[in-house]
């Protein structure tokens, strides 16, 4: 009985979401409503459980395929955070679009719990087990506006590209598996520790990180991205923005700090490539974008190159870096795509950027509030998108100090390339300031998005602001959450 | 001769290249690449029990076992969405698969 305990969270979870499934079957549509705030109440409970268990124990369960520490920990508060969000920015959208069915929040709580066993994942098998719960959610939660061309082709897409990472990662698994015997991470670890690695772990190496590489949105396997996001229902966007982004993150770290930690001289130039094409491709591909939506795809693409910029600067404070961007990103997303939900006219979704124009006349609350996430998003202080950058940049700097020679040089010009970067792309979030301030003032958009929506945007704007403010906290919760996942 | 490992490695890595090929130079039909995507899996399968059974070790078998259960789910929800797409837009060809671009 014991050793269930460390997954208390993931099993009240599953447990949740498969009596919300039947209670979804028997209520029908209308009970759709119900259904969410359960689901919600479902997370929260789930977080309360994930916050109770002790802070500074390390406990390995199931054998050893499961870990539940505390970089596991910060990252399901923030997966549980991102899911919830979206959630609460679904339910008033879903009924308007008249596509309110119960299975929406079933499938994203099936999502959350993946997401979970991935971020907790300590051998090769669970990871993949996790990774794909989560995925198979979300390529129907991506088709779910099922009688749209737009929705169901962007479930297509990322059904079939990401079937191919998840083949890819799992060809790297085998390989990894072979050569060295074992899919457990602390074994693995072990038997890397004693010396360099044969040619086909390291092949096993590259092909895992394409995978997750895929799953994360990183130059070169980030195509499926802007179809994906301009596509599928603009809630599941958000979705798609938030939690995943950040639970594949978090696996990544795990993955490549952990078990192949020994191996960083190894990884560490794949992921700075990604890296800085990812942080290249996504500023600049974003400047000539109309649509909205695919806007905030190609954002977060230059996101995820920040963030592996702080991996691939390894140590504690790369890991830290990593946890404190992914953990603003996340309401820094949530509190855009708010907004972006309340973008409607006339009863129907208006997503280019030209209808924001006049904004600050006609819903001077919301302009302000779009105002403060694009300036957070560019990275100006004194909003809390400033600290995500300085950490990583910060990291990568110090890395680089302690670097060969070679490495050394990559990571001081990676440094660079993204403080660069993130000039080119305050370009774009600015441009969206100026239309709505100061552009010819489009027909105005309809009235309240609701109060959820609202809230999450209150809630978003907040947090910019306190914890662009006063960051200690989350310095302190991270820098703890980067030492378990070193220590080992 | 005897068929050792390598036989094995051999054919995992032919069946894994035309399942990744199959997806990227297919022009024709969405369930070509449905194909290809189970050809994927099913060469990371022979992978692990070739391997499983070189090291005498159970967890490669039970990993495919895991493979093989995850891959039925995975082709169920592909086809559903397929029909769901094949519904709004009367074709599966890839070329058709544009709506969205830039």
């Amino acid at each position: 009985m014991g050793q269930f305990l460390p997954a208390l969270p993931e099993i009240v979870l599953a447990v949740c979401s498969l009596a919300l499934l039947i209670a979804g079957a028997f209520g029908g549509e209308k009970s759709t409503r119900s259904i969410s705030y359960l689901a919600l109440f479902a997370l929260i409970v789930v977080a309360v459980l994930v916050l109770r268990q002790p802070d500074a124990t390390t406990v390995v369960a199931f054998n050893g395929l499961f870990k539940s520490d505390a970089f596991g920990r910060i990252f399901k508060i923030l997966i549980l955070i991102g899911s919830g969000l979206s959630i609460l920015l679904s339910m008033d959208w879903l009924e308007r679009e008249k596509i309110a069915r119960p299975e929406y929040p079933v499938l994203v709580l099936l999502a959350t719990l993946g997401m979970l066993a991935m971020v907790s994942a300590n051998d090769l098998l669970s990871l993949y087990v996790g990774l794909e719960l989560q995925s198979l959610s979300l390529y129907v939660l991506a088709a779910f506006q099922r009688d749209t061309v737009k929705s169901s082709e962007a479930g297509l897409k990322y059904f079939v590209l990401g079937a191919l990472s998840s083949g890819l990662l799992l060809w790297g698994t085998s390989l990894v598996y072979g050569f060295s015997g074992t899919t457990q991470f602390d074994r693995l670890a072990a038997v890397f520790a004693t010396g360099p690695a044969s040619v086909g772990v390291i092949i096993g190496l590259v092909f895992v990180a394409a995978g997750i590489a895929f799953k994360v949105s990183a130059v070169p396997f980030h195509m499926w991205t802007p179809d994906v996001y301009e596509g599928a229902p603009t809630p599941v966007t958000a979705l798609f923005a938030m939690a995943p982004k950040v639970a594949a993150m978090g696996l990544f770290v795990r993955v490549l700090v952990g078990p192949f930690g020994h191996l960083l001289l190894e990884w560490r130039q794949i992921i700075l490539f990604a890296s800085v094409a990812s942080m290249l491709l996504g500023s600049f591909a974003a400047i000539a974008q109309k649509n909205v939506k695919r806007l905030m795809a190609y954002s977060s693409i230059a996101n995820v190159g920040y963030a592996l910029l702080g991996l691939a600067s390894g140590g504690l404070a790369g890991v830290q870096g990593v946890i404190i961007y992914m953990a603003i990103y996340v309401f820094m997303t949530a509190g855009s795509f708010g907004v972006i939900l309340a973008m409607r006219r006339n009863g129907a979704a208006a997503e280019n950027l030209d209808d924001l124009a006049g904004l600050g006349r006609s819903r001077p609350g919301l302009a302000i509030a779009m105002l403060i996430f694009m300036f957070a998003l560019a990275g100006i202080p004194p909003l809390a998108g400033f600290w995500g950058k300085y950490y990583v940049f910060i990291a990568a700097i110090h890395a680089g100090d302690i670097a060969q020679a070679a490495d050394a040089n990559l990571l001081y010009a990676a440094a660079v390339i993204g403080v660069l970067t993130s000039a080119v792309a305050a370009f774009y979030y600015l441009r969206i300031v100026k239309i709505m301030y100061f552009d010819e003032p489009a027909p105005a958009l309809d009235a309240s998005p609701g109060r959820a929506v609202e809230a999450v945007v209150l809630v978003s704007v907040l947090v910019m602001l306190v914890v662009g403010a006063l960051p200690t906290t989350l310095i302190d919760a991270s820098i703890r959450a980067a030492k378990t996942l070193l220590t080992v | 001769m005897s068929i050792g490992l390598g036989h094995y490695l051999t054919v995992a890595s032919i069946l894994f290249t035309l399942g990744v090929l199959g997806i990227f130079l297919n022009r024709k039909n969405i369930i070509v690449i449905l194909m290809s995507v189970e050809l994927i899996l099913l060469a990371v399968n022979i992978n692990l029990v070739a391997f499983s059974s070189f090291l005498g070790d159970l967890v490669g078998q039970i990993f495919t076992m895991f493979v093989l259960t995850v891959a039925a789910a995975e082709a169920a929800i592909g086809l559903a969405i397929l029909v769901v797409y094949f519904r709004n837009r009367g074709s599966i060809a890839v070329e058709d698969v544009s709506m969205m671009k830039g």
